[in-house]
């Protein structure tokens, strides 16, 4: 009784919330209308993709449809011998329908990422099956090539037995799982990616570090300058910003390439000798160039826009406080730039970790990065399973930096203008 | 101890930004010790300026600055030791009150323990005792404007400059921290220079008062003789409120002269006018015209009333006298019955010591 009594109602008899709650649905509803549009788009574009992405890169039901019987009979094989009869036969007949509906290929190719050399073999069996007699599978298969009498062949077969496996992710770190069910490394000579992760990471972090030593000092100018000034030295930094990726790119190869631009004045100054041209492209160096370069508005304007909020008389007033320039600057102006920094090279580094087009163009062999071996995957080898379990690595880790800067710094801090 | 009376010292001092106009023209100006003076002047004028090179933040283009009788031209402003509190105060904001304070002790050096002392000292005098903790962000307008006091104090420096520091309080607050910046000057003796625009804050505040006005130094006196005594129209006009009749003298003797107005003349106090003939502004405060004097003093007019303002404590009264429409009378409101009514022609008086005959304009 109490309660409803104490209930505020307005100067009609409604209690007040309820009429609040009425007057604020109209609201509610336009907002959510005007966002709809947005949301179904990302749901669409980013959302989905990713959900995709990441079954697909865990998703082996193809393969565990193709050979159901196989599967099967394989459950009793311990992997350490070749397998028996009971195996053989199921797999042949397994094959056989495939090969009727014509689908074999597919498997070949699914295989074949497992073990090189499977395809063919594959291929050879389709060729020789149709004489097969029945009985004794085991003795007329492993006539057909010699790899089918070879235990690692059957044994990258079973490891295609589950529906789902997180086996690309492994490989995506150059591991594998092997007849024990250990998980170790592959073969020293063939681990590829590892290097790249590390390079990745590498690259990302001095292009960081580099955009950072380079925009700072930029910012402080274009913070500090009167506004004629500041606008001018503002188009400079914008400038490529608005031009073509690729062009800049294409730039860069024109300035760095060993009969280019840049080599040409070392020579003419006499820094290196004609016949010693160093190289700037095609490598690590390339790559460092250009995408520092490319990359530098990003970490320029972050901390020009906190730049610009910083008084200057906090400065004079470090100084006016016995603060030498130095302590002036490190105790009261570097530390108000933090939030700046923090957006600036959160932003570099997880563009830079995933960039493209310019290691593709300027980096060569040494100077690619993981983005490039999951385009690879993606058109080359058409492993897409493999290609989406190494971006959802890569999308994790910047996660994971994400993460780590929110403990450290805190997302509340990033001022990103 | 004797008291340096050229503790600071501008000498000869010009200054100029573009090397067109000048800023600061020819400055000569001695602050002796433990003096509260303010440098007071419109936008523009160049009293901020002035408190900059004297910073460190500007260089003089000419001339010298002394401190102590050494030439500070070329110190840096981190070696001078001179507190400054800033228009916007300029207290570090991701620094919490105690570290703000501290920032110059650290700087120098200073044992932990003595900062501690200094800074519950520099606390305490501004009545902030057990807010080392705040963050600026988290203090009013007036609480801050305190800890910069605080902080331009605590490293005990010989000469503070305050440059409009009391500009971005409202005016409730303000009237209170003048006397409280007041006090803390007269407790512990400190050699203040004050920048401000606002004559009311000048006058209550300063010990002597700079005018500026283009560059220069129009008047440097106490307070109570700069209102009094202006020894030009500038001042006249610029510090509290004045009634103006320009004229031409006609006879100039015994301390007094006549000027001729374009109706009538008045008797006044020559001031900066020589001989006969010359052109001048007398000025008349408000307050030092009469109606219906008792006293019979030497200029008596009469003065129509056009306009009559209420402001509480007094009415603003505005007469024509001797073909000036604009002269205000100051009333205070007593239970006085003055037959002040739209329209009636009253008596008024003043004294010829109070009419100054300045410069014209």
């Amino acid at each position: 009784m109490s309660s409803e009594t104490n209930k505020i109602l307005t100067t009609d008899g409604i209690p007040l919330e309820e009429s609040l709650k009425k007057a604020e649905k109209k609201n509610k509803i336009k907002a959510f209308l005007l966002v709809a549009p947005l949301l179904l788009f990302l749901i669409i574009t980013y959302v989905f993709p990713i959900g995709d992405m990441l079954f697909r890169s865990v998703d082996d039901r193809m393969v565990t449809n193709m050979l159901p019987k196989t599967f099967k009979a394989m459950e009793k094989w311990d992997g350490k011998e070749l397998p028996d009869e009971e195996v053989f036969e199921a797999f042949y007949f397994d094959y056989k329908k495939l090969v009727e509906e014509k689908t074999f290929g597919k498997l070949a190719t699914q295989l074949n990422y497992e073990k090189n050399g499977f395809k063919s073999i594959l291929k050879k069996l389709k060729r020789k099956m149709k004489k097969f007699e029945e009985g004794n599978y085991k003795e007329q298969i492993m006539g057909v090539h010699k790899r089918w009498a070879n235990v690692e062949y059957w044994r990258a077969l079973k490891r295609r037995t589950p529906a789902y496996t997180y086996s690309k992710y492994l490989k995506g770190v150059d591991m594998y799982e092997n007849e024990d069910g250990k998980i170790v490394q592959v073969p020293e000579d063939r681990r590829v990616h590892k290097i790249l992760w590390v390079r990745t990471i590498e690259v990302a972090f001095f292009v960081t570090v580099l955009c950072f030593l380079m925009a700072y000092p930029i910012a402080h100018l274009l913070a500090t300058l009167p506004m004629k000034y500041s606008n001018l030295l503002m188009i400079c930094v914008l400038l490529p910003f608005w031009t073509s990726l690729l062009v800049r790119t294409a730039s860069w190869m024109i300035l760095l390439q060993q009969q280019g631009i840049v080599n040409d004045f070392f020579v003419w100054i006499g820094l290196v000798s004609d016949d010693n041209r160093p190289e700037m492209m095609y490598n690590k160096t390339g790559t460092y160039v250009a995408m520092t370069q490319i990359l530098l508005p990003f970490m320029v304007l972050p901390l020009y826009s906190v730049m610009k909020t910083i008084s200057p008389s906090l400065m004079r007033a470090g100084k006016s406080l016995g603060g030498t320039p130095f302590v002036a600057f490190w105790k009261v102006y570097f530390p108000l730039t933090i939030p700046g920094i923090g957006a600036g090279c959160l932003l570099v580094f997880i563009l830079a970790i995933g960039y493209y087009i310019t290691p593709a163009l300027v980096g060569g062999a040494s100077g690619t990065l993981i983005s490039n071996q999951i385009a690879y995957h993606m058109k080359s080898t058409l492993d897409w399973s493999f290609a989406s379990a190494m971006g959802l690595m890569l999308l994790t880790g910047v996660l994971v930096i994400y993460w780590i800067y929110n403990k450290l710094v805190g997302v509340d801090n990033i001022k990103l203008g | 101890m004797s008291k340096n009376s050229e503790f600071v010292k501008f000498d000869k001092v010009d200054k100029s930004y573009d090397g067109k106009v000048l800023v600061v023209k020819d400055l000569n100006l001695d602050i002796s010790e433990g003096e509260f003076i303010t440098m007071l002047g419109p936008s523009g004028s160049g009293k901020t300026t002035c408190l900059m090179m004297l910073a460190g933040f500007e260089t003089p283009t000419n001339g010298e600055i002394y401190l102590d009788s050494n030439p500070i031209s070329n110190i840096p402003p981190h070696k001078r030791g001179i507190g400054m509190v800033f228009q916007n105060y300029a207290l570090f904001p991701h620094m919490t009150v105690y570290e703000n304070l501290a920032f110059p002790l650290k700087v120098r050096k200073i044992a932990k323990d003595e900062i501690d002392k200094k800074v519950d000292k520099a606390l305490s005098m501004v009545s902030l005792t057990g807010f080392e903790n705040r963050m600026p962000g988290q203090l009013s307008g007036g609480q801050q404007q305190r800890v910069a006091v605080a902080r331009a104090l605590v490293f005990d420096p010989a000469v503070v400059l305050m440059d409009e520091p009391l500009g971005a309080l409202d005016k409730n607050l303000r009237e209170s921290m003048q006397y409280e910046i007041k006090h803390i000057h007269e407790s512990i003796g400190v050699t203040v220079v004050y920048v401000t625009h606002d004559q009311g804050e000048a006058l209550t505040m300063s010990n002597r008062i700079a005018v500026f006005n283009d560059g220069k130094v129009q008047q440097l006196s106490s307070p109570d003789k700069l209102y009094e005594e202006p020894v030009n129209s500038f001042v006249a006009e610029f510090i509290g409120e004045n009634n103006t009749f320009q004229g031409e003298v006609s006879d100039i003797s015994n301390g007094k002269c006549k000027v001729k107005l374009k109706e009538g003349e008045i008797v006044a106090n020559p001031i900066n006018v020589k001989s006969k003939g010359d052109k001048t502004t007398v000025s008349i405060r408000p307050e030092r015209a009469l109606i219906n004097p008792t006293k019979k003093l030497d200029n008596n007019y009469k003065g129509k009333i056009e306009e009559i303002i209420y402001h509480g404590d007094h009415t603003r009264v505005r007469l024509n006298v001797l073909g000036n429409s604009e002269f205000i009378l100051k009333v205070p409101n007593s239970s006085q019955n003055l037959d002040i009514k739209l329209g009636n022609i009253i008596d008024i008086s003043w004294n010829s010591a109070d009419a100054r005959a300045l410069d014209p304009k």
